[in-house]
């Protein structure tokens, strides 16, 4: 049990910053994720399509290709990147910040298709009672619309989360695999399994990955049973 | 308060076409399924947008095309109770009660929690939750969340329609109670006679998106030829009576009325209290002499006002008993054969056996009809 948990810096810091990460990248994507499921659950505009296929991209494209396209982006080059880079100090090549933007990227669709799904299965009758006693729309989606998709928000977030600590194309390629900065837990055990020696300190990881991934698989279970019994929906 | 509605909506090949003013205490919107009621009532709560036309309540204009005024469902007032009670499940029954209340400025809150709990009876559900009750409850507490939000006009789609007999029996007293005993003007739709001649002061007869006929219940309800076939035996004469007194001996209540004494089955309701009856046209019979010998404990004088012929081989007399106007069904041979003529003095016979709880509403105290 001892060598599990004797771990050195640098495994810490993997293990730190993959839980870092996923954390980060579940947390940034919810508002989005929530507009997008909205919009696609109940938008009716030209370009939907369109938008749904974007969506579902990164779930399709090889990851080294979405953490290309992250890159010529975001980069310190990218558009997007010198932009954030220039006006709100924002930089996301080679830091921890840019693992988490690819991870989110990564996970965005299996959010968005959760949320999506739960708004879809809301009775928009009971939307329309609360609007006749007196609540506006925003109203109408904080105190009901909201709660109703609890259940669907936590699969999503969770999904996110799951995602973020396996993913390991994209992050490596756009923001590389620095020790400390950008080294996740998947491109620690990479790294470990590329030098001569390094079994031990792989084997290591995985099974704390496998721990990580274990709890917050049970903890979203037990988190959407309570919910679910608290809602008791007819 | 009057509500007043001139509107044109199309959807589909089905069109709304109506216009009608009410002041009523309690507004019936009646007609078979497809007439448009359904329509109109969530035209009136703006959850439909009309093509064209106008919506007023009191004063206030809700909707005008012709003005660009759209005013939005939140901010109407206008409680809405479904018919199927669109509680919020994930709330108690307090929290669904409450709910209203946080959108209501301050200064226009008159619904109070206790009394609105008390009038509905549902002070011992408050901490359930709404998948834990029954149809009956729930539809009372749909009720209540609506009156919380101290609405200027409440609405009521088929509130009964998805309700067993003994269910619907359960909340009848309460809109009555809550017509009589609030000042919220109520809109009710409904395709049933016996909801509408118990509980509406006026009617809107609507027919394939059109008003038929709108006026005071008693006169709408003897028009037998503006009710859907199937439901045209259950039309007739309406009269608002007091409880006289109870036959204990023989188990009957005996009703005041302009027409005279009427002895019904034994009802519920204390001496003194008013109950709205329903005599159908197809129990009444009619003399041209007073009766004896006849079983038929009400016996009511009057004159013939109105001939009309009905459906099949069947004729509509309107007796005027003192005031009061007393619809009968007869055959066409009956009325040759007795030589009924306008202005003639007849008499109205009517079984006591043929109330139920369907006409008299206030419960009988003993199902007379088994």
């Amino acid at each position: 049990m001892n060598w599990l948990l004797d771990l050195t810096p640098d495994e810490w810091n993997a293990v730190r910053l993959s839980i870092k990460v996923a954390t980060v990248a579940m947390i940034a994507s919810l508002p989005p994720g929530i507009l997008l499921a909205l919009l696609l659950a109940r938008g009716r505009f030209w370009g939907k399509t369109l938008l749904n296929g974007l969506v579902h991209l990164p779930l399709i494209l090889p990851p080294v290709v979405t953490g290309y396209l992250l890159l010529l982006t975001f980069g310190r080059r990218g558009p997007a990147g010198a932009f954030l880079a220039e006006h709100f100090g924002i930089v996301f090549s080679f830091r921890w910040t840019g693992a988490a933007l690819a991870c989110g990227v990564m996970g965005f669709p299996l959010m968005v298709r959760a949320i999506r799904l739960s708004i879809e299965a809301v009775d928009r009758r009971i939307e329309a009672a609360a609007g006749t006693l007196g609540a506006n729309p925003l109203w109408v989606f904080a105190t009901i619309t909201l709660p109703l998709i609890l259940p669907g928000l936590i699969a999503g977030a969770i999904l996110s989360f799951a995602k973020a600590m396996g993913e390991f194309g994209a992050t490596i390629t756009f923001v590389s695999n620095i020790p400390n900065e950008t080294q996740t837990l998947p491109s620690a055990i990479y790294t470990f399994t590329q030098v001569p020696g390094g079994d031990e300190g792989a084997l290591r990881l995985t099974l704390i990955s496998i721990v990580i991934s274990m709890v917050a698989l049970i903890a979203s279970e037990v988190l959407a049973r309570r919910v679910g019994r608290r809602m008791d929906i007819e | 308060m009057t509500l007043s509605v001139d509107i044109r909506h199309r959807f589909g090949d089905f069109a709304v076409e109506a216009r009608f003013e009410s002041a009523g205490r309690l507004t019936a919107l009646f007609g078979p399924s497809g007439s448009g009621k359904s329509t109109l009532i969530n035209l009136i709560a703006g959850l439909i947008r009309p093509d064209k036309g106008r919506i007023a309540v009191g004063g206030l204009v809700l909707v005008d095309t012709e003005a660009r005024i759209f005013v939005p469902t939140h901010k109407r007032r206008i409680g809405m109770v479904f018919q199927d009670a669109r509680l919020f499940p994930h709330m108690s029954v307090a929290g669904n009660l409450r709910y209203g209340r946080w959108f209501t400025p301050a200064s226009e809150r008159y619904a109070k929690m206790d009394a609105v709990v008390d009038l509905l009876g549902i002070g011992h559900l408050l901490d359930r939750r709404p998948a834990k009750l029954s149809g009956g409850e729930k539809q009372r507490v749909a009720i209540g969340r609506a009156l919380l939000a101290s609405p200027k006009l409440l609405l009521m789609d088929e509130p009964l329609a998805a309700l067993d007999e003994a269910r619907k029996a359960e909340i009848l007293p309460y809109i009555e109670r809550l017509r009589d005993e609030t000042k919220i003007p109520i809109v009710y739709v409904s395709h049933s006679i016996a909801e509408v001649a118990r509980l509406a002061s006026d009617v809107v007869v609507l027919s394939q998106g059109k008003v038929a006929a709108s006026g005071p219940t008693e006169a709408i309800m003897q028009r037998l030829d503006l009710l859907p076939a199937e439901e045209r035996g259950e039309g007739g004469a309406v009269l608002d009576t007091k409880v006289m007194r109870h036959d204990e001996a023989f188990g009957m209540t005996v009703l005041g009325s302009p027409a005279g004494e009427i002895r019904v089955p034994k009802l519920g309701a204390a001496a003194g209290a008013s109950v709205r009856i329903r005599i159908r046209a197809r129990d009444v019979m009619i003399a041209t002499e007073r009766p004896a010998g006849l079983s038929a404990l009400n016996i009511l004088a009057g004159t013939i006002t109105a001939v009309r012929p009905g459906i099949g081989p069947t004729v509509e007399i309107a007796i005027d008993c003192n005031g009061a106007i007393v619809l009968a069904r007869i055959t066409e041979q009956s009325k040759h054969t007795l030589r009924l003529a306008l202005g003639q003095q007849v008499f109205a016979v009517i079984k006591t056996v043929s109330f139920d709880r369907a006409t008299t509403g206030a419960g009988l105290a003993v199902e007379a009809d088994g």
